[in-house]
């Protein structure tokens, strides 16, 4: 055993019995006497694991695929967004809080303001994603002969994005554009967010624009001005070495 | 069934940066003192390491750190005419949350407000009369002079360790440092931090321009650092993750790095977290108070008595804190009667983005929250007003903060928004396009105020705040002629294009414009037009006493966090120093 496992166990068994020491009341945290801290303890992010899914159905996964494809084309920039994880991003966060509102004030009434009293919807992410999907299939099918949004040539595809960024197409009762403003704010995430979210595959949106992720130390480079920072991107827990 | 718990000398409502310096001065004064804190505790090594405090999506977008709206908001109309809404969710301003509020996420910018703005009301009359402020502008003197705050702020930059280079050292213009604050008895502890490629590229642009840029005052140190509290920080990294973030690095000040490892070691301080004070309590005259009642997670309410109670948390909070306890009297807009409520004001920022020429590597991601190069020459009154039509100004400067990809990639406007012609603009402008910002002044108005709304309850019944706030043409003429002034600078830097973008039309909860909200529980020397003296201390009920940016009168062109300490600090002064030799009113009228 080296030195630095022992000095490690020093520590945790001096961390156990300073939590010990730490009183409660009622469910509060009273803390008193010590600076209370254990390191890592709270909230290193599990990576997502790329299988299945845990919001999208088989039929929506086929078309929000075709839409980050189209707002993030495969060109030699970048792979496209179907292929950097961007469905995959998707599904997990309206799965989690996001997907449901569950940090925002949703507590009614719910009225129309105007526009600078900011979103006052009750619909949530999650559920603006179903029924967009589902009115958007349904506008496909009666305007393209059958075929699903994923069916339809690309220019096409282009053209119905273009009418939802504008509001111009109409999705059922809820406003395209705000699904639009969702959907492309979520794919620039998917694009952008470290790797852990299950986005951003290899880090292709980072290498696309140059940006070297959670790398956190500049300082040799600071004065380097108007100079190419030399070295690749890494992720929290993805750096080549690390695996 | 309400639980009493045994009595402390002080409670203190809210552990951020107020809390925690009130409560290292009272118990380093023999007092027996708790916090109780809503959030949770929060350590650097424990809650965001280097290992994953680099995470944009979770703090920059989801905003971990922050209060979250489910926890209670505020309510907004822009005028008396309307209904307000609830804020759903938070994307103008930010309040923080958990132990270390917003000194844990803030980006370290530590200014001290010019000596003209403590006696604004009094100056702008004397040089221009008393026409030049408009009749429904309720601005004011602080009832404090810059000469009686200048040992508080000193005090307060020993303690955060601030990096930057005086202007005016006990009267003698410095070189290099900011020609027009006010003398400062001190240089700062710490040396300026080096500016970034962006930052030094505006510096030589307002200086050929006859303008005199300065190092941000920083709160991202530019060297290791042990304060007067014994407690030592570390040189930042550059890491370009700083505001919304935790400081992975002991290098961004902040109750953590600055005060709480000197604090938590005194027997007499306990900090008591996930616990919403809902009322502080008075006894049956009204004029004092016997402690203060919150609910812990559990949901259980819990009386603490205490002798003293200190409202520390974020400031519009504070005010709902006043407004649910019957501190103060509710200010009437109508008939400009009553105060508590009274002269909310904001920022009125604007920016300006310029694009360089194909081939620049500006290297954004390599920065600090606090590290930039920004001139004061439009700012407070530091130029002539004379048919301008306005009064107030801003600090301007080079303040990125990062470059970070989902919430910083900025490009010119008529871009394509989506597809590949995005990407290929994301590409080329992400080394190549630069933003400079004016963070203007918003001064105070009889028809914006805070009160309680009419509909909307928070999750422990109370009203919500509601927030009736717009801007006025005084604001929008004045960021409309140092946007201008900005504009100019960028120019000057070899901007292959610059685009403007002054503050204009009504004020929208839809963009992240700044969490500098002030006002409402304002101090100054009249009863009839502040809740507080300069000390925080309650005109009404003595023993409670309230800091932070509620008290500001107006709010000036910085970011107010240097002026909150210091201020702080003066308070805790007073209370050392008469309020325990002899409780009560520190100040008669």
């Amino acid at each position: 055993m080296n030195q630095s496992v022992i000095a490690r166990r020093r520590f945790l068994l001096a961390s156990v019995s300073l939590m010990a020491a730490v009183p409660t009341i009622g469910c509060a945290q009273a803390y008193s006497g010590a600076l209370p801290w254990s390191a890592n303890a709270n909230g290193s992010p599990k990576p997502v694991d790329p299988a299945g899914w845990t919001y999208f159905t088989p039929e929506e996964v086929a078309v929000i695929d075709a839409l980050v494809d189209r707002l993030i084309p495969a060109d030699d920039l970048s792979p496209g967004g179907k292929d950097v994880g961007i469905t995959v991003y998707i599904d997990r966060q309206l799965s989690g809080p996001f997907g449901n509102d569950s940090w925002f004030y949703m507590s009614p009434p719910f009225q129309e303001g105007y526009p600078g009293q900011g979103v006052q919807s009750p619909v949530t992410p999650a559920q603006r994603y179903r029924k967009s999907i589902a009115a958007l299939e349904t506008y496909c099918h009666g305007a393209y002969a059958g075929k699903g949004f994923a069916q339809i040539p690309p220019d096409e595809q282009d053209r119905l994005i273009g009418q939802m960024e504008t509001g111009t197409l109409q999705l059922g009762k809820l406003s395209s554009k705000a699904f639009f403003q969702m959907l492309w704010q979520n794919t620039k995430e998917g694009f952008f967010a470290d790797p852990v979210y299950g986005g951003n595959k290899d880090m292709a949106g980072w290498r696309m624009i140059g940006f070297p992720g959670a790398r956190y130390d500049y300082r040799d480079w600071v004065t380097k001005y108007n100079q190419p920072y030399p070295l690749p991107p890494i992720g929290i827990k993805t750096h080549p070495d690390w695996s | 069934m309400v639980k009493t718990l045994p009595r402390k000398d002080v409670a203190i409502v809210g552990l951020g940066w107020t809390g925690s310096i009130l409560a290292y001065e009272l118990t380093g004064a023999g007092l027996d003192v708790v916090a109780i804190e809503r959030g949770e505790w929060r350590d650097t090594a424990t809650d965001f390491p280097p290992a994953w405090a680099p995470d944009e999506l979770r703090y920059g977008v989801r905003l971990d750190l922050f209060q979250r709206p489910a926890q209670g908001t505020v309510t907004l109309r822009n005028n008396m005419s309307q209904t307000a809404l609830p804020v759903r969710q938070f994307v103008s301003f930010l309040p923080g949350n958990g132990v270390g509020g917003a000194g844990v996420h803030w980006n370290g910018m530590t200014y001290r407000f010019l000596p003209t703005d403590f006696k604004l009301r009094s100056h702008v009359t004397q040089r221009y009369g008393a026409k030049a402020i408009p009749d429904d502008m309720t601005i004011q003197d602080w009832g404090v002079t810059y000469e009686e705050m200048e040992p508080y702020y000193d005090k307060f930059e020993k303690l955060a360790g601030i990096s930057g280079k005086a202007g005016n050292l006990n009267g003698q213009i410095q070189p290099g440092g900011n020609p027009f604050e006010g003398a400062r008895s001190s240089e700062y502890p710490t040396r300026p931090t080096t500016p970034t490629y962006g930052p030094s590229l505006f510096a030589k642009a307002a200086e050929s321009l006859g303008y005199h840029p300065f190092h941000v005052p920083s709160g991202n140190l530019s060297e290791s650092y042990t304060n007067p509290l014994g407690v030592t920080m570390g040189q930042c990294s550059y890491c370009g993750f700083c505001e919304r973030f935790g400081c992975g690095n002991y290098s961004k000040s902040s109750p953590q790095t600055c005060v709480l490892p000197a604090l938590m070691l005194r027997k007499t301080f306990e900090a008591r977290t996930k616990c919403n004070v809902t009322r502080i309590n008075l006894d049956n005259t009204g004029k004092k108070a016997t402690g203060v009642t919150y609910v812990d997670a559990k949901g259980e309410e819990v009386y603490q008595p205490a002798d003293m109670v200190l409202v520390c948390n974020f400031s519009f909070n504070a005010v709902h804190l006043l407004m649910v306890s019957g501190i103060g009297t509710m200010y009437d807009p109508t008939t400009g009667k009553g105060t508590v409520g009274r002269n909310y004001a904001y920022q009125c920022d604007s920016g300006v983005a310029l694009q360089l020429p194909e081939g620049t590597h500006l290297n954004k991601f390599i920065a600090g929250g606090a590290i930039g190069m920004v001139i004061d020459d439009f700012n407070g009154d530091n130029f002539d007003h004379t048919g301008l039509g306005f009064i107030g100004g801003g600090n301007m400067g080079a303040t990125v903060t990062g470059g970070r990809p989902i919430q910083q990639l900025s490009m010119m406007p008529g871009q394509p928004s989506w597809g590949a012609g995005w990407k290929k603009a994301a590409k080329e402008s992400y080394q190549t396009v630069y933003g400079l910002g004016a963070q203007g002044s918003s001064y105070s108005y009889k028809d914006c105020y805070l009160d309680l709304d009419p509909t909307y309850k928070d999750p422990y019944g109370s009203p919500l705040l509601r927030m009736t706030f717009d801007w006025k043409q005084n604001e929008l003429k004045m960021s409309a002629y140092i946007t201008a002034k900005l504009e100019q600078i960028a120019k000057a830097m070899g901007a292959v294009s610059t685009h403007a973008a002054p503050r204009k039309g009504n004020y929208t909860v839809t963009v992240y414009q700044s969490t500098h909200n002030t006002g409402g529980a304002v101090m100054g020397d009249d009863p009839s037009t502040s809740v507080v003296n300069k000390y925080g201390q309650s005109w009404d009920v003595p023993n409670v006493f309230v800091f932070g940016a509620a008290l500001f009168p107006q709010n000036h062109g910085y970011n107010p966090t240097g002026t909150v300490g210091a201020q702080a600090y003066l308070g805790a002064d007073g209370i050392v120093n008469q309020y325990i030799k002899s409780p009560g009113a520190l100040l008669h009228i």
